[in-house]
């Protein structure tokens, strides 16, 4: 009887390797393992043997059983997955149509360039202050140190609205504002974004309304090496740690010392070219230690405190820095402008 | 200030330095030069021609026929210039030479005749149109004086010259003199200058003989000197002095004027000539004009005066409007003899007033308004007078006339080693304080590490500490000084929480599929007007308008910005862009004053203009023109980004589609509205069906609340429900669905529309709308019953309050 078991075994192993489907499979299952199959067969004649020998043909019966049918069951997993895998081929696709469309916006340039100057002032510990477009001829002049009839508001020929009304032309009234709200005792590291108008006619290099940002520290022992310092940590980051910076005098009502800050021309490395006009810098931005007047006007005691300003043209570092060629194009807001630098 | 390199030369040694060079130094230590121009560049090959002959041209009526003797040859030349003469001395181009623009001058013939180079005019040379005097201003250039045949006529003409143009800030009106320029450069470079003493060859006759200055405001005119000069002969100036102006930007003229301007340019300090016996009185008189009192300036322009300008008057007429320009009547003419020769200090604040009163700005307004050189004045006065006996024949009687309460007294200011390292964070030492104010040529007395500086009254931009902290600086150098960074008290940057909303906002919008525009404030009038949200209307009286706008497109500020949003879509629509997204978070300016005394209230919105297409994906049939449900998708979606609930309510706004327009409430406050263009509008601009919406920025900032607390999430299963009602057309959405949740609280959690119908099956003027309705209980599993209690009690309530039938 073991050989016959054993026998069975054998033949029922190699007809489950011979299937090809699951049909075959079914009919080698219902051979073998049915009620009328050939190891029931065995099973009921097993009454002829002997006590001893009962259990062991039963526990042979068994394992032969279990191994055909385990066989079964890997082989018609197998089975299965083939015909699976044969009908999502034919489901295919072409992967190389085009997808639906997602619409994507994106930031003005200019936007872009000011988060990146502020994130970068913010991680030197600076705040971003904000104040009114529609400015009082006291905070837009005055109490930066450019009285009623001074020279110096002729460069900045401005949009009045009542005669103490104006549209601000500069953000350093916001600078005003916000020393004002210290009683002279406290620090201030601000810088101020924002927009500013002047009574120029539009062209390529003007614009009736512009963007600035500035800013402001004051405190006490606060020294113009500082400023060089800051100023060198704004333009590595923004223009390249291989970029130079040089200050060179200039004026300001607001400021005193007043300078200028160029950084080395990036098209030709400082030797002179078209872009730097032949002399290798570039100019950036103005700056300056704030003048004592202000400081004084403020409600600092100018003998006590220090502090330095500096202001820059979001516009033209946006024109530097990515060859815009005229101004107007940040206000126009041609689809094809925004477009292109919204990886900015 | 255009400064001629050659000219400076001749005051300060520069010879080690190109004027690039030195260009390079003045801008780094003070003063931004701008450009380094050659007079004429590339220019060669011209010499002095002696006319030998001169005679009409065999073949052409207009030519002559000229043998010019160049020094080593004799050249026949064909000229046409109507100006040639028999005995002239010219400037030639012989074959060969090289004129501006890359003109090269070859052999030729001319109707027959050889031609061997080229007669030129000063034109012709590269020199500007308006620096050329009159009288060669149609033919060929001839030279004044005697000058070698041969010799190189383009360093006689000054041609060789380089002029460096400074970009002067206001503070550094010193440097509108060639004399201010040499201290600054002498300051620089560490070389040497001084101004050198006037040598003027007075006659034995007094002045005061012949004038009498008699000044009203002496405050508007601490100083005025007259000179009287005789027997003046008007002719031309000196070469040398016409190169000078020539390279300078200022055209000769005759002697006369030659010299007040050249000493103009020399020491800053402008003057003015008077011709004696046109000025008709032996008295001046400085006083305030009469208001309406009339004077014809050098211009022949008549001007009416008002009392706040400042006049010199015979006694009795206005003969010149005080440091601006001078009266026609007593013009310095071709048979002028005597001059009284005014030199003055006038206060700047009165010439900038008449400057700007009159519209006219020249050389002289713009010194005088800047404030002049009080120890110079009268000294440019002299200087003028030895160049008049010099080059004008002229003879100057003794002593000038002159009411005199002018303050010449210097400027001290102290400054502490100690404290200059401390603004500075340096470490000069006293030695080199000592020897940057000896450049300056400050003088000073030192006590240690204090120093008394005495400031110069050239030098009148400085009267701080501050002051001279800066020119401490930049003769240290700023390259010199270090990099630090703040040492002081510390905090932590960032942005505030509106700030980060703002930024939120607007990348919100990006994923949104919008583009960020930034739109003018100033807008025409109409437009400010339009498209204003009506919770901003209520608030504003009228837009803010512009005093004295520049343009009627820039002159009132906006209440929206809509229209400009508006604009840009259909800039980019004539561009056949058509599918077009946009939005700007800005302020608009809203006064509640009907004509404006105090600051707008400037509002934060956030508003957007779309469109076109909204998405095109042909090939599986995919296309969507944007619509009202597209804006409102967007405007939901930024409710739910900032954790608020928007209703909406149709409304209607002028320029709005009357039919397709909604007020947007967040909780019961107003805060815009969206909804589509009105068609008339649409048509005007040019653009299809375009959507907008316009929200408070600044109310959604102020109603965020920062939810920290963790919601839980259910535990138990929620039971879904669908119901369709048929109700009248009129009944909107949000109706039903307010009754709904109303009636099924507190277990209806959410309830949404999933179907809208109209038409067949459903009588004229009913339509179907389909909810689907979610019920839950966050403490335990609902039963049936209830659900099926409070679906009833649903039922009624919409039937009693909408007359809702369920639709079978
Ligand atoms: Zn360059």
């Amino acid at each position: 009887m073991k050989e016959r078991l054993e026998e069975l075994k054998q033949e029922a192993l190699e007809k489950v390797s011979k299937s090809e489907n699951v049909q075959s499979l079914k009919d080698v299952r219902v051979e073998y393992l049915g009620k009328k199959g050939p190891i029931t067969e065995v099973l009921r004649g097993m009454g002829k043997l002997s006590k001893e020998e009962r259990p062991v043909i039963g526990q042979l019966a068994n394992e032969v059983r279990e191994s055909i049918a385990a066989a079964i069951d890997t082989k018609q997993t197998r089975l299965e997955d083939q015909e699976l895998e044969k009908q999502l081929e034919s489901e295919s696709i072409d992967v190389t149509l085009p997808g639906r469309p997602v619409r994507v916006g994106g930031p003005h340039l200019l936007t872009s360039i000011v988060e990146e100057i502020e994130d970068l002032f913010i991680g030197m510990g600076f705040e971003i202050k904000e104040g009114p477009e529609v400015e009082t001829d006291y905070f837009n002049f005055e109490a930066l140190n450019l009285p009623k009839g001074h020279p110096a508001r002729d460069m900045q020929d401005s949009f009045y609205i009542t005669e103490e009304l104006l549209l601000r032309t500069h953000t350093s009234p916001v600078q005003a504002r916000t020393m004002g709200q210290k009683n002279g005792n406290e620090p201030v590291k601000m810088i101020c974004p924002g927009k500013v108008y002047r009574r120029d006619t539009d062209d390529a290099t003007h614009s009736h309304q512009f963007t600035q940002l500035e800013g402001l520290l004051v405190d006490k022992h606060v020294r113009m090496s500082d400023l060089k310092g800051v100023l060198n940590a704004f333009a590595k980051q923004m223009f390249g740690a291989e970029r130079d910076i040089r200050l060179r005098p200039s004026f300001f009502p607001f400021t005193e010392p007043s300078v200028e800050m160029d950084i080395s021309c990036k098209v030709c490395e400082g030797r002179g070219c078209s872009v730097c006009k032949g002399t290798g810098w570039i100019e950036i931005l103005g700056a300056g230690m704030v003048h004592p007047n202000v400081l004084e006007m403020a409600g600092y005691d100018p003998k006590e405190y220090s502090g330095f300003a500096f202001g820059m043209g979001p516009e033209r570092i946006a024109m530097l820095k990515y060859g815009v060629d005229d101004i107007r194009n940040f206000y126009t807001n041609d689809i094809r402008f925004l477009e292109q630098y919204h990886k900015a | 200030m255009l400064v001629s390199s050659n000219w400076l030369q001749e005051l300060i040694d520069i010879s080690s330095y190109t004027p690039e060079e030195l260009a390079e130094i003045i801008t780094k230590t003070g003063i931004e030069v701008e450009s380094v121009t050659p007079v004429a560049e590339g220019v060669s090959g011209v010499v002095v021609g002696h006319v030998q002959s001169c005679v009409q041209h065999p073949n052409a009526d207009k030519l002559s026929l000229c043998q010019v003797d160049v020094g080593e040859e004799t050249l026949q030349i064909v000229c046409g210039a109507p100006n040639i003469a028999e005995g002239q001395q010219v400037a030639v181009a012989k074959p060969g030479a090289v004129l501006p623009g890359n003109f090269k001058i070859k052999k030729t013939k001319l109707r027959g005749e050889e031609s061997n180079g080229m007669i030129c005019s000063l034109q012709e040379l590269g020199v500007n149109e308006k620096d050329v005097p009159k009288e060669f201003a149609d033919g060929i250039f001839v030279f004044p004086e005697n000058v070698k045949a041969g010799a190189d006529a383009l360093s006689l003409l000054n041609l060789d010259d380089k002029v460096i143009e400074l970009g002067l800030t206001p503070n550094r009106s010193d440097a509108l003199s060639m004399a201010g320029v040499a201290y600054e450069v002498a300051a620089a470079i560490d070389g040497e200058y001084e101004l050198q003493e006037e040598d003027v060859p007075y006659s034995n006759e007094a002045a005061g003989d012949f004038i009498s200055v008699e000044v009203e405001d002496k405050q508007a005119n601490p100083y005025y000197g007259a000179f009287i000069i005789k027997d003046i002969k008007i002719g031309a100036s000196p070469l040398w002095m016409r190169n000078r102006l020539t390279a300078a930007g200022i055209r000769p003229i005759n002697n006369v004027v030659d010299i007040t301007n050249y000493v103009l340019l020399e020491y800053g300090q402008p003057l003015h000539a008077f011709d004696y016996d046109r000025f008709n009185s032996d008295r001046i008189v400085t006083r305030r004009a009469r208001d309406g009192e009339m004077i014809t300036t050098l211009d022949n322009q008549k001007r009416e005066l008002k009392d706040h300008h400042l006049v010199i008057t015979n006694g009795d007429e206005a003969h010149a409007i005080a440091g601006v320009m001078g009266g026609a009547k007593s013009e310095v003419q071709e048979d002028t003899k005597t001059l009284i020769l005014e030199a003055a200090y006038f206060e700047p604040s009165v010439v900038r007033q008449a400057s700007k009163d009159h519209g006219l700005r020249s050389e002289s307004s713009n010194r005088f308004e800047k404030g002049v050189d009080p120890n110079r004045v009268e000294r440019a006065g002299k200087r003028a007078c030895e160049l008049l006996a010099k080059y004008a024949s002229g003879t100057v009687l003794k002593g000038a006339v002159s009411v005199d309460e002018l303050d010449r007294s210097e400027n001290k200011v102290s400054i502490e080693t100690s404290v200059i390292n401390d603004r500075l964070g340096t470490s000069i030492t006293n030695e080199e304080i000592a020897d940057i104010l000896r450049r300056l040529q400050f003088s000073y007395e030192q006590h240690g590490e204090n120093f008394d500086v005495n400031i110069p009254t050239r030098r009148g931009d400085i009267e701080l500490f501050e002051d001279m902290l800066e020119e401490v600086a930049r003769i240290f150098g700023y390259d010199n000084l270090p990099y630090t960074l703040p040492q002081g008290s510390s905090q932590a940057g960032g942005l505030t929480l509106e700030q980060q909303l703002k930024r939120k906002v607007k990348s919100y919008f990006e994923g949104a599929g919008l583009h960020e525009t930034i739109t003018y404030s100033l807008t025409p009038k109409e437009r400010s007007q339009m498209l204003v949200s009506p919770e901003i209307k209520r608030q504003a009286k009228s837009p803010v308008a512009l005093a004295m706008p520049m343009s009627e497109d820039h002159s009132h500020l906006r209440l929206s910005m809509l229209p400009e949003l508006l604009q840009s879509l259909s800039y980019n629509v004539a561009r056949k862009q058509k599918d077009l997204s946009y939005y700007e978070v800005g302020t608009v300016f809203v006064s509640n004053e009907e004509q404006v005394t105090r600051q707008p209230n400037e509002i934060l919105r956030a508003s957007g203009a779309l469109t076109g297409t909204w998405i095109s994906h042909p090939w599986q049939q995919e296309k969507k023109e944007v619509d009202f449900y597209v804006v409102k998708g967007i405007v939901e979606g930024l409710s739910a980004q900032l954790d608020l609930s928007f209703t909406y309510e149709k409304t209607k706004i002028p320029h709005m589609h009357p039919g397709r327009t909604a007020l947007v409430k967040s909780g019961d406050k107003e805060i815009g509205f969206i909804g589509q263009v009105h068609p008339k509008l649409q048509k005007e601009l040019g653009l299809k069906d375009t959507y907008v919406f316009d929200l408070n920025a600044e109310e959604l900032f102020a109603q965020y609340t920062k939810e920290e607390a963790f919601q839980a999430i259910p535990r138990y299963p929620s039971v879904s429900r669908d119901i369709a009602l048929v109700v009248d057309e009129q009944i909107t959405s949000a109706a039903i669905t307010d009754t709904i949740s109303e009636a099924g609280a507190p277990l209806v959690k959410d309830v949404r529309v999933f179907d809208v119908y109209q038409g067949e099956h459903l009588p004229d003027g009913k339509k179907s709308l389909a909810f689907n309705l979610l019920y839950l209980d966050p403490h335990r599993t609902l039963k049936d019953e209830e659900v099926e209690e409070a679906h009833d009690k649903i039922l009624t309530a919409v039937k009693d309050q909408h007359d809702a039938e369920l639709r079978g």
